[in-house]
């Protein structure tokens, strides 16, 4: 199998993504890693909180690293998204991509990142000491 | 029929619940469920969009609803 994806309410270890890709084949890796950011807008987060709809979630990341293999000369990839409560600097997402050169790679994980945000149903929550927000909810 | 929907993030905040069940006209459309829903929580009318998956996958407004479908309100998403 050339695809591995995962939602897991464990912290993600970005090893897991780069050992999955690594082949032969294959001599540039890119790895993609988004963390909790403490500050948004100026505003402190004191944690996310992120919630997926589970089955159609793996469904729409599975979809993602198959068109990677259709639009980049992508040998694998994996897609790991973490859900639950995520403290500052704690991994949110992981998303490696390995391709015979690294132009590709590059493009290919920044087109999965990019996709993922618009495409896969996770929810983000930013907790503020005086409140929340579902974040990209309101226009 | 009555239709059983699934709400997650803001949506489920709207609803005050995670499972929500509505009755609608047979035949019924996404377009006609999303009007009912603007109607009864008008909050879901300031959300940057509102789309519906049925069976797990994305469906749009002219989609057929029937009642042994799994639906599920989609505000929206923000992973990552």
């Amino acid at each position: 199998m050339n695809i591995n994806i995962k939602i897991s309410d464990k912290p993600l270890n970005p090893s897991d993504a780069n050992n999955f890709v690594t082949n032969e084949a294959c001599g540039g890796i890119v790895t993609f890693i988004g963390t909790a950011r403490k500050f948004t807008k100026g505003k402190e987060v004191l944690r996310l909180e992120f919630e997926a709809y589970e089955p159609m979630a793996i469904k729409e990341m599975t979809k993602i690293a198959e068109q990677i293999m259709v639009r980049f000369p992508a040998k694998k990839v994996a897609i790991h998204h973490r859900i639950g409560i995520v403290g500052l600097k704690e991994i949110a997402v992981v998303i490696a991509v390995a391709c015979p050169h690294r132009k590709a790679a590059f493009e290919a994980c920044e087109f999965a990142i990019d996709t993922l945000k618009q495409t896969v149903p996770i929810w983000k929550k930013e907790v503020f000491e005086d409140g929340e927000i579902w974040v990209a909810a309101h226009p | 029929m009555i239709l059983k929907l699934t709400a997650f993030g803001i949506a489920k905040d709207i609803l005050g619940k995670r499972v929500l069940e509505i009755e609608l006209k047979n035949d019924s459309k996404i377009a006609d469920l999303k009007a009912i829903l603007l109607n009864q929580y008008p909050d879901f009318s300031k959300l940057a969009n509102l789309t519906f998956a049925v069976d797990e996958a994305y469906q749009n407004d002219d989609f057929l609803l029937s009642a042994n479908q799994e639906i599920v309100i989609i505000p929206p998403v923000a992973g990552g």
